[in-house]
């Protein structure tokens, strides 16, 4: 009955919520808009945009040494956790049965290897901000639900694949659910507006000439 | 609710736009902003994060336009913003930021924070909550015409001793010149030979330019204290004077935070592009270097290095045009380490300096400007903004770095100067 409620109704209504939520969210940001800036440009705002996008995927030289924690594991939690969610059998399987779209699957040691690494960047993230004060004073309860949900997700999707149990399965796709409603609502709106933020700063700077 | 809190969440309010609500969206509180700012490397506290000195405008936008914050609000399960959401952060925003945007160039979903930084100073400034020594060089700015109270008799008893020492001619009002500069009351008060050594390298270029009698001042205190009218009216004074005299340029003096405003915010803060096109003195420099009508002789003997100001540099994009004119004159450059969009700031930009109460905080935070000298050890350093050498003196002074000479690069292009054209 429940792996019915999950499989079905719960389904389409965590979808439609994250769906709308975040079509939502991104559209009342947009709606304000932005002032037009009347200053005769020195360089390209769009190239800017682009450039900052792909740059700010690697930390600057000058930052290295202050913030390798926080960089290896971002990147840890981030990379191993996209292996997952696309590359984990399961994941494929399914997303070919939702949209009739197929893709190579990893295999069973890649896919030990991406958790081991995801959870490492994950609870070092986690370490790091309740321990380092600078963390500790920015962090709020949505960073934390984040963090939590996120680890509970990683952890019910693993054992279900590494046990094959059923009931597993059932409770690993309940948590996603979970996530996904809670999605659009919290900071974890940031894995779509990282791409608008970076633009905007790529493109003040970029006008000016600057590499940011 | 008082109505010093209103005036400041109205005017907060009026600065919501599409990239505050993203940068907002978009922060995962990862901390790294703070090992990229001064303040907090150079004390070790974390209030100085840089992304904290934005609470009170998150807290603003939470509350009032995400679904959480609407919906918590509407059953009265927040508690509403009170003063001390903006009178806990004027210490932080006025006196630990020097709005250099070295946080800006390093978060890793690419949110410039001191744009809104500059936000946050809009709502402390309209609810009254911004430090003395700034609100009064703002009165000065409006009343007299300089924050620093430099009046137009000064400037021309300033010329005048400068035409005595240079020899040269001075233009004040000339009608149709091509260029109209533009002065920091720095210049004018602490390094008028500045203007002496434009007047040697404009008559050695064949430039034509003049100064405005009626407006002078290229500072902007409205920006620095993030009060948008009275930036709006000093910028109008600048756009008038520049129209009477029809100059189709106006330079802007090596003062940076003078450059980024009247070049680049000057346009955005009145609402219409400039009449004029702007150019940092720099950028003209380089102009004449590149069509060969500066030329220079000899070489500084020294080891020399340069210090970005924030502002012309990192915000302003003037970045190579001062090392160009460096190549011209110092054979042994030295670059001092994190240089460039990466520099450190001297600890007084962004108003700081007109904060007295700032001070032991600024010469504090000098430790990261030091930690880059040490690295190098110049005999010299250049800059390109007079506030910079300013700061940069007390600290050198402070740490008692006297071996280190401060020297401005217009002066030390003018130094070295072909007079004679041919
Ligand atoms: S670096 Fe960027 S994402 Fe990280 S805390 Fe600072 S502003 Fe937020
Ligand atoms: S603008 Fe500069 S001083 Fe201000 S918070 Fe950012 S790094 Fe620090």
């Amino acid at each position: 009955m429940f792996a019915q409620l999950v499989d079905g109704i719960f389904w389409d209504i965590a979808l439609w919520v994250f769906a709308i939520g975040v079509v939502w969210n991104i559209l009342s940001i947009f709606r304000v808009g932005n002032k037009p800036d009347y200053s005769e440009p020195r360089g390209s705002a769009v190239a800017g945009a682009v450039a900052t996008n792909l740059r700010r995927f690697m930390p600057r030289s000058e930052m290295v040494s202050r913030t390798r924690l926080q960089v290896i594991a971002g990147y840890l939690f981030h990379l191993g956790l996209f292996a997952l969610l696309f590359f984990a059998a399961p994941h494929v399987l399914f997303i070919e049965a939702q949209t009739g779209l197929g893709w190579t699957s990893m295999p069973y040691w890649a896919f030990i290897i991406a958790a081991q690494l995801s959870f490492t960047g994950l609870l070092l993230l986690w370490v790091h901000r309740v321990m380092h004060p600078v963390t500790r004073l920015l962090s709020d309860m949505d960073d934390h639900m984040a963090s939590i949900l996120t680890f509970i997700v990683m952890l019910t999707g693993c054992m279900a694949l590494v046990e094959a149990f059923e009931g597993l399965r059932v409770l690993h796709r309940f948590t996603v659910e979970i996530l996904m409603v809670y999605f659009p609502f919290s900071r974890l709106m940031h894995a779509f507006m990282f791409i608008p933020s970076r633009a905007f700063t790529g493109a003040w700077f970029g006008r000016r000439g600057v590499k940011a | 609710m008082s109505d010093r809190l209103e005036q400041g969440l109205d005017a907060m309010r009026g600065q919501m736009d599409t990239r505050v609500m993203s940068y907002l969206s978009s922060c995962v509180h990862c901390g790294i902003c703070a090992d990229a700012c001064l303040f907090y490397t150079e004390t070790g506290a974390a209030r100085y994060t840089p992304i904290y000195k934005v609470e009170p405008l998150r807290k603003l936008w939470k509350r009032e336009y995400t679904f959480w914050g609407k919906l918590a609000s509407s059953m009265g399960l927040v508690k509403p913003m009170t003063e001390s959401d903006l009178s806990d952060w004027e210490e932080l925003v006025y006196d630990g930021c020097t709005m250099c945007s070295r946080c800006s160039m390093v978060c890793p979903v690419g949110i410039d924070i001191a744009y809104m930084i500059r936000k946050v100073k809009e709502g402390l400034a309209a609810a009254g909550y911004s430090p003395e020594g700034l609100v009064e060089a703002g009165k000065r700015a409006l009343e007299i015409g300089s924050p620093m109270g430099v009046t137009l008799k000064t400037l021309q008893a300033t010329i005048r001793v400068q035409e005595k020492e240079t020899g040269i001619p001075i233009p004040l009002d000339v009608e149709g010149a091509d260029y109209m500069c533009l002065f920091s009351s720095g210049e004018i008060a602490g390094f008028p030979e500045f203007i002496g050594s434009l007047a040697k390298i404009f008559k050695a270029t064949g430039v034509s330019w003049t100064i405005s009698s009626e407006y002078f001042e290229a500072t902007n205190t409205g920006v620095q204290l993030g009060n948008s009218r009275l930036a709006a009216t000093l910028v109008e004074r600048v756009v008038s004077a520049a129209e009477k005299l029809k100059a189709k340029n106006v330079i802007s003096p090596e003062c940076g935070h003078a450059y980024t405003t009247i070049r680049w915010d000057a346009p955005n803060i009145i609402g219409r592009p400039l009449p004029f096109k702007v150019v940092h003195i720099m950028e003209l420099l380089d102009e004449l270097r590149r069509d060969g009508r500066l030329k220079t002789e000899g070489i500084a003997g020294e080891k020399l290095s340069y210090h970005d100001p924030c502002n012309a540099g990192r915000r302003g994009g003037v970045l190579d045009q001062p090392r160009n004119l460096l190549d011209m004159v110092a054979p042994d450059f030295v670059e001092l380490p994190e240089t460039g969009a990466m520099n450190w700031c001297c600890g007084g930009g962004g108003g700081v300096s007109s904060n007295e109460r700032a001070d032991a905080l600024r010469l504090k935070v000098f430790d990261a400007k030091k930690r880059q000298l040490d690295a190098v050890q110049p005999q010299g350093l250049v800059t390109a903004c007079s506030n910079c050498r300013h700061m940069l003196e007390d600290g050198l002074e402070e740490h008692d770095m006297h071996d280190i000479e401060l020297l401005g690069i217009t002066e030390l292009i003018a130094d070295h100067l072909v007079e004679e054209t041919g």
